[in-house]
């Protein structure tokens, strides 16, 4: 046995981060077993980064409940742990009459979720909030909760929480089994055996197959969904203020055009079944589509250079509610098919699965004034740390990283396992160049800090 | 207080301290300007050359034929000579009107003001990203100024064998590069029916190795964590894999013009570049700019040419 824990967390997602923060708070003694490098590798690498109201969340579901709990818990903690929101508030926008005519659907179903302050906008207020946007835009409504954060500082944040309040993650640990006797689990995983009394499944993209090595089956499928985004570069940012939404369709979201934290205008996702788990692949085509819709509601953005495209899988499965399993016979939960929704709902569904696995008898002792996390602002309308004198260099000019965050990054309590988790902490690389000017730099602060590098050798003269 | 440890006032501030921006520098400094200040954010000023590890440079300048790192080097100790203060390290935040920079750099923050500003930021090529490629984001993919800048900077190398994307000039030094580290190219694509500059690309290509493919489209890139393959349509229209371990995105060059884009000051939406006059002005007379911010992109002697020619529109300016 490596080690030895009360909770088991499988999967470094969001959803993982949050529950493994919760029980270390309870006073658990948490291992979190990630299969990657680092956390965020899967479902949780590429969202919209929106903290949403719940507002169009399905009416008395599970996953409404978690939404808005998450939403009312995030506002809690935010401002101790440093972690930053910009409620920007969201306008669902009309584009047609048959798209009005969905309001009074919309503005029913935000009742009963609880979300009462949506107010109706004619065209001319919209203009007066978002002047930019197109002409044929016909009437509005406005959602002021809505808000955007950095979604990779966030569950960060939560699992730098656990794990200085007692936990622990073990990285490149697989989930491939276990047995449950005498009330404990030991779980196999690629790094040796793990004991635990309960287990929480938040494998994500994964979740059905870690329910199927363990018990020979799951009782949901995922069926990996993509979505596609296009980042525009930071000189759109004062394009737009709001969350630009569309009128839902049953099965998604739809395409939204919105503000990051970090400074730029994004438009996406789109929905795309596909077999494919890990394979975020993105597609000319459908990427020039998606700058063309951008175009049509926000026309500044046409002859706007484009800062990135990235793809993000969501862990859909063959029903649209959360797939939840509470195994109390063996102390298993499995939090499965927590889709776009995942961001904001993981705060929720972490106090809902503490309530579960006290119900499966549980019981401990929570930490008294436990240890607060702070984290470094990446948001682009806080001081960075560039503002502060005393580092070394700016290392990533487009992002604006200096050499001081980069290094900081590869330390403490949860320190970046690969390039990809590095980026995500600092932002190097993310900006408009895309590593041009500074992946030399980057390449020589990291060559053998992480589990990757972006050298593949030396260069022979 | 932080904020105003680097306030200052100076005659000229030149925003790069590449080819263009020095070029400016030296020559307002032999007219007889009293205070050049060049703002340049990198470790080391130089610009883009101090990477460009092999030649030609400086045949026009110092009339002998140098590397990259070399020319570089004789620039900013010429600037230095004439008396031009180079602050390193220090990167402009943003562009006000009169000819007011947001500076910052590890010492602190602060305010320059300038009579005159010439803006000589550069270029960069287009990544990837903005190319919107198909395929995957993984590690092996990026363009020649980041290979040069390991390569000559660092000494390492991001693959082994990569295909290049296009045939330009600077496709011509990415071969050059590639030869220099030891990586050998699978083949060099380009959409079009001939290279873009047909003599160097073609023979150096040739002397290496590499095949040149024209009417060749990349359609996607595979891999894992690295890249493991491309996706082309080749000129007979047939889609095949070529197996490769990077992709270098050559040329395609665009002005690193976003301290423009998001200032006060009139730019072309699509290039970013600002709008200029007949003698080099913006549409604030505080601000000139010179260089491959204007018209990507030159080689080097030209950019400094260019720094030269802005100078002495800011005397003409002065004595008038």
């Amino acid at each position: 046995m490596i080690a030895q824990a009360d909770v088991v967390v499988i999967g470094g997602g969001v959803v993982g981060c949050a529950v493994a923060r919760k029980m270390a708070l309870e006073g658990a003694k948490v291992i979190l077993l990630e299969k990657g490098a680092d956390i965020l590798e899967g479902a949780s690498k590429g969202n919209s980064a929106i903290l949403h109201t719940g507002f169009d969340a399905p009416v008395d579901t599970l996953e409404q409940e978690c939404v808005a709990l998450g939403y009312a818990k995030y506002h809690a903690i935010h401002k101790d742990m440093h972690l930053p929101v910009k409620k920007t508030g969201a306008i669902l926008a009309a584009w047609s009459e048959e798209e009005e005519a969905k309001f009074t659907g919309i503005l029913e179903k935000a009742n009963l979720n609880g979300v009462k302050d949506l107010r109706m906008l004619s065209r001319k207020e919209v203009l007066n909030i978002e002047p930019a946007l197109g002409n044929s835009l016909v009437s509005a409504l406005l959602v002021p909760g809505e808000s955007i954060i950095d979604p990779w500082s966030s569950p960060l944040a939560y699992l730098k929480q656990a794990v200085e309040n007692g936990g622990q993650a073990i990285f490149n640990a697989q989930v491939t089994g276990g047995e449950f006797a005498n009330g404990e689990w030991v779980l196999q995983t690629s790094q040796g055996k793990v004991g635990a009394r309960y287990v929480v499944n938040c494998a994500g993209l994964y979740g059905d197959i870690v329910d199927a090595a363990v018990f020979g089956e799951a009782d949901f499928t995922i069926k990996p969904r993509k979505g596609q985004f296009v980042v525009f570069d930071k000189s759109a940012g004062s394009l737009l203020t709001t969350i630009i939404l569309p009128v839902p369709t049953e099965r998604t979201k739809g395409i939204v055009l919105f503000p990051t934290i970090f400074g730029n205008v994004v438009v996406g996702p789109t929905a795309e079944e596909q077999e494919s788990r890990n394979k975020a692949f993105v597609d000319r085509d459908v990427l020039q589509s998606l700058i063309k819709q951008a175009e049509y509601k926000l026309p500044g953005l046409s002859g706007m250079p484009v800062t990135s495209t990235f793809a993000g899988i969501r862990p859909a499965t063959e029903k649209s509610p959360y797939r939840i399993r509470k195994r109390a016979e063996c102390n298993w939960l499995t939090l499965g098919g927590i889709r776009s929704t995942g961001l904001t709902a993981a705060l929720g569904l972490a106090e809902k699965s503490f309530e579960w696995l006290l119900e499966f008898g549980a019981s401990f002792k929570a930490v008294q004034a436990p240890i607060i996390p702070v984290m470094p602002n990446l948001a682009e309308h806080l001081p960075r740390d560039y503002t502060k004198p005393g580092y070394d260099e700016i290392v990533c000019h487009c992002e604006m990283v200096t050499d001081r965050e980069i290094k900081e990054a590869m330390s403490g309590s949860v320190p970046a396992g690969n390039l990809g988790g590095l980026k995500r902490r600092t932002r190097v690389t993310m900006g408009r160049c895309q590593g041009f000017y500074c992946s030399a730099r980057l390449a020589e602060l990291t060559k053998g800090k992480l589990e990757d590098s972006l050298e593949v050798g030396v260069a022979h003269d | 207080m932080t904020k105003d440890v680097l306030d200052m006032t100076c005659d000229v501030a030149i925003v790069g301290g590449g080819p263009a921006g020095l070029g400016a520098a030296v020559a307002l400094k032999q007219a007889g300007v009293a205070n050049v200040t060049v703002l340049d954010r990198e470790s080391e000023p130089g610009g883009v050359p101090r990477h460009c590890g092999h030649p030609p440079f400086g045949i026009v300048e110092f009339k002998r034929i140098c590397s990259g790192p070399v020319y570089a080097r004789r620039l900013v100790q010429k600037a230095r000579e004439e008396g031009v203060k180079i602050l390193s390290r220090t990167t402009v935040l943003a562009l006000h009107p009169g000819g007011e920079l947001s500076i910052a750099s590890p010492q602190g923050q602060g305010t320059v003001t300038a009579s005159k500003v010439v803006l000589a930021t550069g270029v960069r090529e287009t990544p990837r990203a903005a190319r919107l490629v198909s395929g995957g984001r993984m590690h092996g993919i990026c363009t020649t100024g980041a290979l040069q800048s390991m390569v000559y900077l660092k000494n390492l190398i991001p693959f082994r064998k990569p295909v290049i994307i296009g045939s330009e000039i600077v496709s011509f030094s990415a071969l050059l590069t590639c030869r220099r580290a030891g990586i050998k190219p699978v083949a060099m694509l380009e959409e079009n029916a001939s290279p873009s500059v047909v003599w160097p690309v073609k023979y150096a290509a040739a002397l290496l190795g590499v095949r040149l493919q024209c009417e060749c489209q990349l359609l996607s890139i595979y891999g894992n964590e690295r890249v493991e393959g491309v996706q082309i349509r080749d000129r007979f229209g047939v889609v095949r894999d070529l197996e490769c371990d990077g992709v270098l995105f050559t040329g395609a060059f665009t002005p690193e013009a976003s301290l423009v884009r998001m200032s006060h000051l009139q730019s072309n939406k699509t290039s970013g570049s600002p709008v200029i006059d007949e003698t080099g002005h913006c549409s604030d007379s505080a601000y000139l700019a010179a260089g491959n911010l204007l018209s990507p992109a030159n080689v080097a002697m030209k950019c400094w040419a260019d720094g030269r020619r802005i100078a002495r529109s800011i005397c003409s300016e002065i004595a008038a």
